[in-house]
């Protein structure tokens, strides 16, 4: 009853003119307005993080660290349960982790050779869980429904740093398993096809990070770009494909990450 | 004076760099996406196979358009001229 009384009196003024067009166009007005401020939970603008200071240089990003270790929790209890009682007959929790472990481990395998790739099956395991579980939770959780003092949760994959840190450690590992494995012919690498290819091999130590980091971070912030521009043009139903499409890239882009960290350790220790 | 027409020519190559990233990777993509159906065509059988290698280098040439817009972005939100 209620609504109907408010909805006549909304109506009254332009039935009485009998104005179709200028009540079909403050209609769309009035539609408008409310699925805005409804739906519309996003707005597009240069945000800023939810800082906490150490000393005058040293800030963290609260938002990246809340939801990276929310993810690294998750993950943990997952596994923890999913590999708690192995049966010869799996579960429906054991099947999901067996299909991952088998994933991974034909990633490693095809990269490293059956030799070695056991020693750093665990590496590219981690990268590709941790990558793959906070694009999901990017994609997944409705993280703008809550409210903190400063900035918005999100993807950890959405702050650059999070990204130069992973890119960061496939390096180290590639270099540490190079040594190990080689020892110090591992440096031979450096001249492989002849002398002066030295700045050359030199460089692509510095530009295998950078583009590792460039592409998941540019992937990710893609992403959510294009999903928040098309909810600013129409907020309902027609984002939903182009989030689909974001979900499959983001699990796209863990496999790629977790392909790439295999191929960079496997092209040193071959 | 000097701060707009950075502004203005840091908008114009924002949309030089994200045009023309998009402009080798598609053409990139086109190539690899029509040679993958003519492999299919051939060997019906390996499509499983030919899908995941397809995928996987699509979504290598679509980092080099992700590369165009990471510096259109940096251009236009964190730009490093404008003080």
């Amino acid at each position: 009853m209620l609504i109907l009384f408010l909805v006549s009196a909304v109506l009254k003024p332009y039935v009485c003119a009998k104005n179709y067009q200028v009540f079909f166009l403050e209609t769309l007005k009035i539609l408008k307005a409310t699925f805005m401020s409804t739906f519309l939970l996003s707005k597009i603008e240069v945000g800023s993080h939810l800082y906490i200071n150490f000393s005058e240089n040293l800030h963290l990003h609260g938002e990246t660290i809340i939801v990276s270790s929310l993810v690294v929790i998750a993950l943990s209890l997952f596994l923890t349960f999913a590999t708690s009682n192995l049966e010869r007959i799996p579960s429906n929790l054991q099947s999901a982790i067996e299909v991952i472990y088998e994933l991974v481990k034909s990633i490693a395998v095809t990269q490293m050779g059956p030799s070695y790739y056991s020693q750093f099956l665990p590496f590219v395991a981690t990268i590709f869980l941790f990558v793959l579980g906070s694009n999901l939770s990017g994609a997944l959780i409705p993280w703008k429904l809550l409210e903190i003092p400063s900035g918005e949760l999100a993807a950890p994959t959405n702050d650059i740093n999070t990204t130069a840190c992973l890119a960061i450690l496939t390096s180290i590992t590639y270099f540490f398993a190079g040594l190990k494995i080689k020892g110090i012919g591992y440096f031979k690498r450096y001249i492989k096809p002849a002398i002066f290819f030295l700045p050359l091999n030199i460089v692509e130590d510095f530009t295998k990070p950078l583009s590792l980091n460039f592409r998941l971070f540019g992937n990710v912030v893609a992403d959510e770009l294009t999903v928040t521009v098309i909810c600013s043009l129409v907020p309902l139903f027609i984002p939903l494909p182009i989030m689909m499409l974001g979900l499959f890239a983001s699990s796209l882009q863990a496999l790629i990450f977790a392909t790439l960290a295999a191929a960079y350790i496997g092209e040193v220790i071959e | 004076m000097v701060d707009s027409i950075i502004s203005a020519a840091s908008v114009i190559a924002a949309a030089i760099a994200v045009g023309f990233a998009g402009l080798g990777p598609g053409i990139g993509q086109g190539n690899a996406a029509g040679q993958a159906v003519e492999g299919i065509a051939r060997q019906p059988e390996a499509e499983g196979k030919i899908r995941g290698t397809l995928l996987l280098s699509l979504a290598f040439m679509e980092s080099l358009t992700i590369y165009g817009l990471v510096v259109a972005l940096s251009v236009l939100f964190a730009n490093p001229f404008v003080s």
